[in-house]
């Protein structure tokens, strides 16, 4: 008998510890809203993430190390006044697609840095007006499936590795989330 | 058929659209100041102005160009701070073998027209693109420095 008094609230304790130690885990990796896990699983990709960066400078590579030629953000987050991103970045890939190039080529402004936001903190960000570049449910399902310069992640050339989902899977999970309401 | 702008001249060249602007200007144009280095703009050997903007000529197809203005080094010398950059790197023997350093006065010009009291941070931003295996680098840094406190 004596045991079972000890047994039982010792199970309960390591029990409870677990809910706490997956809701942790949980926060960190998994969206709380199902329609918006792929969508991060997408953004998360080193070819977005590499440009919505929080940092002063771009990264590169699915190692995401710092941009070489040690590049800057810059004032307008497209490089420094006099070494800006369409030195080298064309609107489309060199010929051999060793350097990337599509229109607008830069970096996110800082509001939509997505580094180390786990994903309910990255799906409030994201439909932040005052973050996102005052952009509405449908401006962003525009944004996201329309742009040249998302696009090319889908396209990126070379050995370049893409996202998790295709485009057109990606455009009818975000349509999705969109209808929803944008749940986090 | 195309014609591009080039030193303030209409220049129609014989080129296909794809080919490299580097290539049009030292092989249609003769115009051999801007050098090949690594062929895919990670050394800045190639830099040239397009409308005033440093840019790598060795990765820029030349259809890409239109109407803007493109300046070599053969006539930075015709802007007042290209001839001061061109006198400084002179005046303290800036290149060692030299091969970069055409890309490196027209990043070294873009940057002292932009800002005419550069720091060593913004020179180290503006001038990080172009590569100088001789490592003359704190060189180019005292002629910039120079032109900006003694010149502008």
């Amino acid at each position: 008998m004596i045991t079972a008094h000890f047994t039982k609230p010792h199970a309960l304790f390591i029990c409870a510890a677990r809910v706490m130690l997956l809701a942790l885990l949980s926060s960190t990796a998994m969206a709380q809203s199902p329609l918006f896990q792929p969508l991060y699983e997408v953004l998360t990709h080193p070819r977005c993430l590499n440009c919505h960066t929080k940092t002063e400078f771009p990264r590169q590579g699915d190692e995401r190390r710092r941009h070489d030629q040690l590049v800057v953000r810059g004032a307008d987050n497209h490089g420094a006044p006099t070494l800006q991103c369409a030195a080298c970045h064309q609107d489309e890939n060199v010929a051999d697609d060793a350097v990337p190039g599509a229109p607008h080529w830069g970096l996110a402004p800082l509001s939509m840095a997505w580094e180390d936001l786990n994903a309910s903190k990255l799906c409030i960000a994201l439909k932040d007006l005052s973050k996102n570049g005052n952009r509405s449910l449908s401006d962003l399902l525009r944004h996201m499936s329309e742009d040249e310069l998302v696009l090319w992640g889908w396209s990126p050339g070379a050995n370049r590795t893409t996202p998790p989902l295709s485009q057109s899977e990606f455009v009818d999970a975000l349509t999705r989330w969109v209808n929803a309401g944008g749940p986090c | 058929m195309l014609t591009i702008q080039v030193n303030g001249v209409a220049q129609t060249v014989d080129a296909p659209e794809d080919k490299p602007l580097l290539w049009v200007l030292r092989e249609n144009l003769k115009l051999t100041g801007s050098k090949y280095g690594c062929g895919q703009a990670l050394c800045g050997a190639c830099t040239v102005h397009i409308d005033g903007q440093p840019t790598r000529s060795c990765v820029l197809p030349v259809g890409a160009i239109g109407n803007k203005a493109v300046r070599t080094v053969e006539d930075i010398r015709n802007e007042h701070i290209g001839s001061l950059v061109q006198n400084a790197w002179r005046e303290l023997n800036v290149p060692q073998c030299g091969y970069c350093q055409s890309g490196q006065i027209m990043a070294a010009t873009a940057l002292l027209k932009s800002n005419s009291a550069p720091s060593d941070q913004d020179i180290d931003r503006a001038m990080s693109g172009n590569i100088c295996r001789c490592g003359t680098y704190p060189r180019i840094r005292k002629a910039i420095h120079k032109i900006a406190s003694e010149q502008l």
